[in-house]
């Protein structure tokens, strides 16, 4: 199955109907992947000026959501879409509560880009934060560019670098916790320090379950919960690691 | 007062017992979806190489397919793809077509049913048909349904008053007509004529139904009626539907049979059929792409 395929249908209007859905979802891929940076941006650097646009920015990300649910509503009400068209819509409307969950966590580490702005920065963590954002912009990005393409390959290398994305934070989380047994003066800051690692390994997994419905979308299996190898033995039997 | 309170024990008695809460130990739900697997199913028609031709022009390539007991399998594909000439196959509908010849064999209860020999009156009593457009025959609602029982010499009223009650019954007509059994039945509506048809044919008690579009005629509602009269049925009969409502098969079948051009391109359970099909050309049709 390919991009294509949507354009192949009787009707006209159904092809530009799903078409519109898709390159709505891409729309607010784009702009929740711009708020995830900013928010990094914004933590690291302490602008708090950054941080509020992204505050402000997050109505829009909630209006898309809304707007790409009615469409998929809309559309499954009036077509009674089968195969791969009922599975781009309904991988369309996971993966804009995923879009949307993601946009939330953007928010959170931008309030508390805001908060630390106030309390005075402190010299800890930051670079995880830096590196860990850039990790998960990076999965966000790949997961979108999967949606786009329909690329299998490339989603299943998103699923596998959640992994990667989880050590990691373990690993921020346990240099954070020995930082506060060090000095307790600074545990409500390094909290909020915390907590956007917290927010950014969301995003992670969020983006993860965005690349799991590439996978759906375009072999129709639910890898959801399930070890990779297991779930596509049967499409990938050459290319188990 | 007293009957107040009893009431409202009663309602509590009755919220109790709904209450997952309240209820003792976890409450356990079976979430897992089994789709019907076709190779773990008994076997009712067998078809084996079967191709038919219209004069020289062959209208059905070699299909095999089996058709399993007391589930409902549905036939889909564009005009003219062989569904419906493989379905009025099943109880030899085409020979009454002077330019037909078959080849291969349909086995049912066995036997080929076109072997030489085979009593065709008994097979269609078997294996029952409702076509497209209701047909009744202009005589009452009663006669209708006891036709085929008379032909078979049950003659004895009391007989024929249950049995006519019961295929009504068994149709989802008792109800609206059991006033006026002996008006006509062309009186009736065409949804109700249609069920009218079923009761006709079940009333003789075939173990087959082949439903040739049988709801193309209906409106919205009776549509819905003859489908979950189809639901109800499946639990005593074999049923094959041909449906240009794709809809349709997808709601009322447990498998489908996609068919393109005389060949049987796909033939699964219904869920995966709809969901994920396997080969490309089933994905068009269904989902309404350039065949």
């Amino acid at each position: 199955m390919n991009t294509e395929d949507y354009t192949q249908h009787i009707s006209k209007q159904y092809n530009s109907d799903l078409e519109e859905v898709r390159s709505h979802i891409l729309a607010m891929g784009g702009m929740v992947e711009r708020q995830v940076v900013d928010a990094v941006q914004s933590l690291v650097e302490g602008d708090s000026g950054l941080a509020s646009e992204v505050i402000s920015n997050e109505k829009r990300v909630n209006g898309m959501e809304r707007r790409i649910d009615e469409e998929c509503t809309r559309i499954i009400a009036l077509r009674q879409p089968a195969a791969s068209d009922l599975r781009l819509l309904i991988a369309a409307t996971k993966a804009n509560t995923d879009l949307e969950r993601i946009g939330d966590e953007a928010n959170k580490i931008a309030k508390m880009a805001i908060r630390l702005s106030e309390e005075g920065a402190i010299p800890r963590g930051y670079i995880e934060i830096r590196h860990i954002g850039n990790h998960v912009a990076s999965m966000l990005r790949q997961s979108l560019d999967a949606f786009a393409r329909f690329d299998v390959d490339l989603a299943i290398s998103v699923v596998r670098e959640d992994h990667e994305v989880d050590v990691e934070y373990e690993s921020a989380m346990r240099l954070l916790v020995t930082f506060m047994m060090e000095d307790p003066r600074f545990i409500r800051r390094v909290l909020n320090v915390l907590w956007s690692l917290r927010a950014l390994e969301r995003i992670g997994d969020h983006s993860r379950n965005i690349s799991e419905q590439v996978i759906y979308l375009v072999k129709g299996k639910d890898v959801r919960h399930l070890p990779l190898k297991e779930a596509l033995k049967d499409d990938f039997k050459d290319k188990d690691d | 007062m007293d009957e107040l309170s009893q009431k409202l024990n009663k309602g509590d008695a009755m919220t109790a017992a709904q209450s997952p809460q309240k209820q003792k130990g976890p409450k356990t739900v079976d979430m897992d979806h089994v789709p019907n697997r076709l190779e773990e199913e008994e076997i009712c028609l067998e078809v084996k190489d079967f191709e038919l031709f219209y004069g020289d022009k062959r209208a059905l390539h070699g299909i095999n397919m089996k058709i399993p007991k007391q589930r409902v399998t549905a036939f889909i594909g564009p005009s003219g793809c062989g569904k419906s000439t493989l379905l009025r196959s099943m109880n030899r509908m085409n020979d009454l077509v002077d330019i037909c010849r078959t080849k291969g064999e349909i086995l049912f209860d066995g036997g080929d049913i076109f072997q030489r020999g085979v009593d065709v009156t008994d097979l269609r009593r078997r294996v029952g048909m409702v076509f497209q457009k209701p047909n009744p025959f202009p005589k009452s609602i009663y006669e209708n349904v006891a036709y085929g029982l008379r032909i078979q010499g049950i003659n004895k009223k009391r007989t024929l008053d249950e049995r006519v009650e019961w295929a009504l019954k068994g149709a989802a007509l008792w109800e609206e007509v059991k006033d006026r059994l002996h008006e006509n039945a062309l009186g009736m509506s065409g949804g109700q004529q249609q069920r009218l048809v079923i009761a006709r044919t079940i009333a003789v008690e075939p173990e087959v139904l082949l439903l040739d579009e049988p709801c193309s005629a209906l409106d919205p509602i009776s549509t819905l009626k003859v489908e979950e009269l189809i639901n109800q049925l499946k639990e005593q009969y074999t049923i094959v539907i041909v449906t240009h409502n794709m809809q349709q098969a997808a709601r009322v079948s447990d498998y489908t049979a996609f068919m393109y051009l005389g060949d049987l391109v796909e033939y699964k359970d219904t869920d995966t059929l709809f969901t994920n099909p396997e080969q490309k050309k089933t994905e068009d049709y269904i989902t309404g792409r350039y065949g």
